[in-house]
């Protein structure tokens, strides 16, 4: 069993690495908007708050963008399989798809938390630090957390597709919503309350600000209700994904 | 002689469409059984029931002694498949498309690299097993998907049109491959495909499905017998008839709706 989730997972490793055209890709976006936001509303940002560096409160932000669009690729990749043939070659073979998901949900989750942790280095040229080595592994915790749930997020929705074709309407309709009400670009507080609604239900929000409290110490609910939130969610996402995965065919 | 593959009463369903009519066939172990019948027949969806992909509506289905539906994973270890399109991984390369084959499958580790090499050879592809697949022609792809699904030691394997698109070089050597497979390891093939003359070749039996039912089974000397004809070709169109079929029963049903659409 584990091997068979080595293999799957270290499938999708090779693709990422040798896709270099993705690597950099996915990179771009998390870099141009933690420039143009930064740069952009950081002078803002500190005077409205009374001198807090936005840098601080963007950062977690930003990876956790390299992290959520990163699983939900990796989880819709599934698709592509399934229009280049390779899906059935796994799905006729003598393995339970509880073991795809796990395998599939892991190659991408892996692959996220990469991308995270190279975002992650990158704010360090920014001036972004980190206070200790606790916080980092609290930190890192949350990211394979987030990065588990949406790579989830990806399979389910995956599963239910036959092509490319709903794809734009997945990314402006949920990615981009959950990105951008989650909280990571800018604080949550005084939002309209129908707004500030959505936030609350939008899964990522919890994780930024699980993220945000484990590395820079700011956090709104609190990192232990965060944890407890984005982990129960995730184990919820697999185990509906690997029901919907029994059922697929080719 | 026993059977090693045995379907009875097999129903599939899509919306109103019914694409298999509740047949039933059995394939004798050791045997080379041809499935022959015209486009949109229903022999792909047969197929994909066989191989666990589709869930038929009704029906039972015995691989090597289990069945099909209810023993999924023994049933799935008892048959290699080479479906009509490509299913390898054009990302990576021959030998790792491979070794992802042999683990999924649980090939023992200490045989997987014999194992591996040597379904290589039998294709010819040892020497370019570092290739991406994404470089390998049509003929080459295929090969590597019939060495492929060698790896687990298939009891039964399955051909959907495997040599579909290939020159005639190309179609003769996989036809070989295939040949010394049933000879040496009395493996069992399961095949379908369009070019009679290479099915009357290599076939010891043959069903005809049209329209989702067999109309016709037997040796290919008993099917020429019972048609009065001279060669498979000609007992196959005059079975079938010679109008011109869609290509299958969801893609018709799609270019209706579409052409709906367009009046």
């Amino acid at each position: 069993m584990i091997e068979v989730i080595y293999a799957l997972c270290l499938r999708q490793l090779k693709h990422y690495w040798r896709s270099k055209a993705r690597l950099t890709g996915t990179l771009g976006q998390p870099m141009l908007f933690l420039i143009a936001f930064g740069f952009g509303f950081g002078p803002m940002y500190s005077k409205v708050s009374g001198g807090a560096n936005y840098i601080d409160f963007l950062a977690p932000g930003i990876v956790t963008m390299g992290i959520l669009f990163t699983a939900v690729f990796s989880g819709l990749e599934v698709i592509w399989d399934r229009q280049f043939g390779f899906l059935k070659e796994t799905l006729v073979a003598p393995i339970s798809r509880t073991e795809i998901m796990i395998g599939k949900t892991f190659g991408g989750a892996t692959i996220a938390i990469i991308q995270g942790l190279i975002i992650l280095g990158l704010t360090y040229i920014l001036g972004f630090r980190i206070p200790s080595i606790t916080s980092l592994v609290i930190g890192l915790i949350f990211m394979f957390l987030i990065a588990i749930f949406f790579t989830g997020i990806g399979l389910t929705i995956a599963s239910q597709m036959k092509d490319m074709q709903g794809f734009q309407m997945i990314l402006n309709f949920l990615i981009m919503p959950i990105f951008f009400l989650s909280g990571a670009l800018f604080p949550l507080k005084n939002l309209p309350p129908a707004i500030y609604f959505i936030s609350r239900i939008d899964p990522l929000t919890y994780g930024v600000d699980g993220l945000r409290g484990a590395i820079t110490g700011i956090s709104t609910f609190g990192v232990s209700s965060d944890l407890a939130l984005i982990g129960s969610l995730s184990v919820i996402i697999c185990l509906i994904g690997a029901v919907l995965f029994s059922r697929m065919e080719a | 002689m026993q059977n090693i593959l045995s379907v009875q009463s097999l129903v599939k369903k899509f919306g109103d469409f019914t694409a298999v009519k509740n047949i039933s066939f059995n394939v004798e172990a050791g045997s080379i059984f041809a499935f022959l019948g015209p486009n949109g027949a229903g022999k792909s969806t047969t197929i994909k029931m066989l191989t666990t992909v589709l869930k038929p509506t009704s029906g039972k289905i015995i691989i090597n002694g289990f069945n099909v539906l209810k023993e999924q994973d023994k049933a799935r270890a008892s048959f290699g498949i080479v479906f009509q399109d490509s299913s390898l991984d054009d990302e990576l390369t021959a030998y790792e498309n491979v070794v992802y084959h042999a683990v999924v499958y649980k090939v023992p580790k200490k045989e997987r690299t014999e194992r591996i090499q040597k379904a290589l050879e039998i294709v010819g592809l040892w020497n370019r097993r570092e290739d991406y697949v994404k470089n390998y022609s049509g003929g080459m792809k295929r090969r590597l998907e019939i060495a492929r699904a060698l790896v687990h030691y298939p009891k039964i394997l399955f051909l959907d049109e495997p040599t579909v698109g290939l020159d005639p070089q190309t179609r003769n050597s996989i036809w070989d491959h295939i040949k010394k497979l049933n000879e040496e390891r009395n493996m069992t093939i399961f095949l379908t495909t369009h070019y009679m003359e290479e099915a009357e070749a290599i076939a010891d039996q043959v069903a005809v499905i049209d329209h989702g039912k067999i109309i016709e089974s037997g040796t290919v000397e008993e099917i020429k017998r019972q048609t009065e004809t001279e060669s498979l070709e000609e007992a196959f169109l005059k079975l079938t008839g010679r109008n011109i079929r869609d290509d299958n029963g969801t893609s018709r049903k799609r270019m209706m709706r579409g052409m709906g659409r367009m009046r």
